[in-house]
């Protein structure tokens, strides 16, 4: 039997640079995704706006386990067989996607309607008062929580070593079958992990403390 | 390319299904309460219990927040044997997601705690409250009403994640779909099935949650 | 000329009617004043104007626009109808030079350094040049308001709408913002000014509507309408807010 030593480490230090890409790929699969989503809950489209309200009630409302083995599954159905790397993906982006377009919508509901009346009455168009008035505010609003929220997509690629994707859980799984030592193995799992996400945690909270404060912004003169 | 849909052994199997998603129930209520009790504790330590007490809860917060609840378990549950502590896998379910519940809930209630305007603390000491009146007249029940919504959220997650159990074979409602899985080889219809036995508990969560804020808050005057 | 004609406005929401057939005609250069009760639908009768409220019945023409909701028609009509909101709504994002100039090269497509340019100049003439690179939120409320209406007359409207400008301001604040709005008026600005101050009313407007229970229940000069009340109504409103003032 192996003991858990330097070339187990670096195994799965490997192994989590598939967590941090797998993390980098629902931001931008979800953010995508959630900027769509958060739109259409916004348009004023009675359609668009419920399609995306079903949407994210669906998607936060069903374990991200379940999505993971409904695309792992469904994707064999279609004949293109059984793809772990895109199943995880599709699952996280559409799975991150619900979230961040929630986060996204509530940011733009924060915006008081002051600012919609004002830039109405300069006959600002609904894309003008968007693009100049009110994503600007959101955007302040809407960092603090989003980057938050990136910390459980970070978390959540851990399921990915269920359906058998090689990423640090799955290797951390693998190193205890051959050493036997799971405490220190799945500790330093943790470890990377923590590495990983609590410098977004602090910058989240630092962010918020640096928003609130005063939200209008910086303050000149 | 023809699939044809098969639900019928599925639904051949519907006691099995139901006796997982009662332990899927019974374990994210266990850990609800637990989550609740303790984090209302630790939120009170932290907030009213000096600044050793805030460290630590802090810290524990920080390290389960931080790091993946997979990763919590299976240190709980093939971590502690290789100590002497042999646990049976739905205890170590509970547990794992008990721990893993009260660093978030006790984050939130700290939260709540937080928004208490300090002039009502004030006022309370003015009229010679000790710290135990002050926390349990004053501070508590303002406190856990403004984190109710995100308490009823969180509460929904801790279910949600609760299908993670399955990996250390806690025989609940997605475990009980691994095997019907490997006995009809029809995973996807299985798992359409499974997820939606999980949308129908997280809806009544969510039905219960609405009914229970305004049951308890929502009556007693505005904030 | 006429500039704004309002005919049998009505105006309900849900089942409570706001507006129950207004009447109103401003000639170019009027400053107007419409005092009212709360839910007399002042505030209401000013935001169907420019198109901010839509209507249930009658038809209001400004400045030769006819208000509808066709987007591209409320765009024009409201580049000829500057408002000033109670709450002064000032981006909180843009330092009071780019409050004034996003409008210009938004709606008007003015290049930036033209509208920035113009900005200054209209921040001059509220008083507040020095101020133009603070923020919203290091500004005093009078100070916001100033800006306010220059943002508004950035578009050069033809007819301004004031929604209770003064009401959020403290009153060491009062004076520098009606200073401002006489200032327009002496440049032969169309106004149309919802408040409840009395002296406000007294000093800008050239006429008083007294609006109650969504009609315009009396008008008249200043002096008439402050002196001479006919109507029991305006007599009991003219004397709650004398003691006020």
């Amino acid at each position: 039997m192996r003991s858990f030593g330097t070339p187990e480490f670096l195994f799965m230090l490997q192994a989590a640079r598939w967590t941090v890409i797998l993390s980098l790929i629902a931001y931008v699969g979800g953010g995508a995704l959630g900027l769509l989503l958060a739109f259409m809950r916004v348009s004023g489209n009675r359609l668009a706006s419920g399609f995306a309200r079903a949407w994210i009630l669906l998607f936060q409302c069903t374990p991200l386990l379940m999505l993971l083995f409904l695309v792992f599954f469904g994707l064999a159905l279609t004949g293109l067989g059984q793809n772990a790397y895109f199943a995880v993906t599709v699952a996280l982006s559409c799975y991150a996607g619900a979230y961040f377009g929630e986060i996204w919508r509530g940011a733009i509901e924060a915006v008081p309607g002051g600012q919609w009346q004002a830039s109405a009455a300069l006959g600002f168009s609904r894309m003008e008062q968007f693009r100049h008035v009110i994503v600007p505010q959101s955007i302040r609003i809407a960092i603090p929580p989003t980057v938050g929220f990136m910390v459980q997509i970070i978390k959540n690629t851990s399921l990915a070593s269920i359906i058998g994707f090689q990423e640090l859980t799955q290797a951390s799984q693998f190193v205890n079958n051959l050493t036997f030592q799971p405490i220190s193995v799945y500790l330093v799992a943790a470890a990377i992990y923590f590495v990983l996400c609590f410098p977004l945690t602090l910058l989240s909270r630092r962010l918020e403390k640096r928003l609130h404060v005063d939200r209008p912004g910086p303050v000149s003169a | 390319m023809e699939y044809t849909f098969q639900f019928g052994t599925v639904f051949a199997s519907f006691g099995l299904l139901a006796k997982g998603a009662w332990l899927t129930v019974q374990l994210s209520i266990a850990a609800m309460v637990a989550g609740l009790v303790f984090g209302t504790l630790f939120a009170v330590l932290r907030a009213f219990a000096g600044r050793w007490a805030d460290r630590i809860i802090g810290a524990y917060v920080e390290v389960i927040r931080n790091t993946p609840f997979l990763i919590q378990l299976f240190l709980i549950y093939f971590g502690l044997p290789s100590i002497g502590i042999s646990l049976d896998p739905v205890t170590a379910a509970l547990i794992g997601m008990s721990v893993n519940c009260a660093a978030y809930t006790t984050e939130i209630i700290r939260s709540g705690i937080m928004a208490v305007p300090r002039g009502q603390i004030e006022a309370a000491r003015a009229l010679a409250f000790s710290t135990a009146d002050i926390i349990r007249h004053i501070v508590l029940f303002p406190a856990l009403r403004v984190a109710a919504p995100a308490l009823g959220s969180q509460f929904i997650l801790v279910m949600l994640g609760s299908s993670v159990v399955s990996t250390v074979s806690a025989e609940e409602l997605t475990a009980v779909g691994h095997v019907l899985e490997t006995e009809t080889f029809r995973p996807f219809e299985v798992y359409i099935v499974v997820t939606l036995i999980y949308l129908v508990i997280a809806f009544a969560l969510k039905l219960l949650f609405a009914w229970a804020d305004v049951a308890w808050f929502a009556r007693r005057g505005r904030l | 000329m006429l500039i704004v004609q309002v005919q049998s406005l009505h105006k309900r929401y849900g089942s409570q009617t706001v507006l129950d057939g207004v009447s109103l005609d401003i000639a170019a250069g009027e400053v107007v004043a419409i005092l009212g009760r709360s839910g007399s639908g002042k505030s209401t009768l000013l935001r169907c104007i420019n198109g901010l409220e839509t209507i249930d019945g009658g038809s209001i023409t400004v400045a030769g626009h006819n208000v509808s909701r066709d987007p591209r028609a409320l765009r024009a009509l409201r580049q000829d109808v500057g408002m000033v909101f109670q709450s002064f709504n000032l981006f909180p994002h843009l330092t009071a030079r780019e409050n004034v100039a996003l409008p210009q090269s938004v709606v008007l497509g003015r290049d930036k350094a033209e509208a920035a340019a113009t900005a200054q100049a209209l921040l001059e003439r509220v008083g507040l040049a020095p101020r133009a690179d603070a923020y919203p939120s290091a500004l005093s409320g009078g100070q916001q308001q100033r800006v306010a209406i220059a943002r508004a007359l950035g578009l050069e409207p033809k007819v301004m709408l004031c929604d209770e400008i003064t009401s959020a301001l403290d009153p060491e604040m009062v004076g520098e913002v009606l200073e401002v709005v006489q200032d327009l008026a002496a440049r032969h600005m169309t106004m149309l000014l919802v408040t409840h101050e009395m002296s406000f009313a007294r000093r800008a407007a050239s006429r008083v509507i007294f609006m109650h229970a969504g009609r315009v229940h009396e008008e008249g000069t200043p002096a008439e309408i402050f002196e001479r009340p006919r109507t029991p109504e305006l007599v009991q409103f003219v004397r709650a807010i004398s003691v006020r003032d």
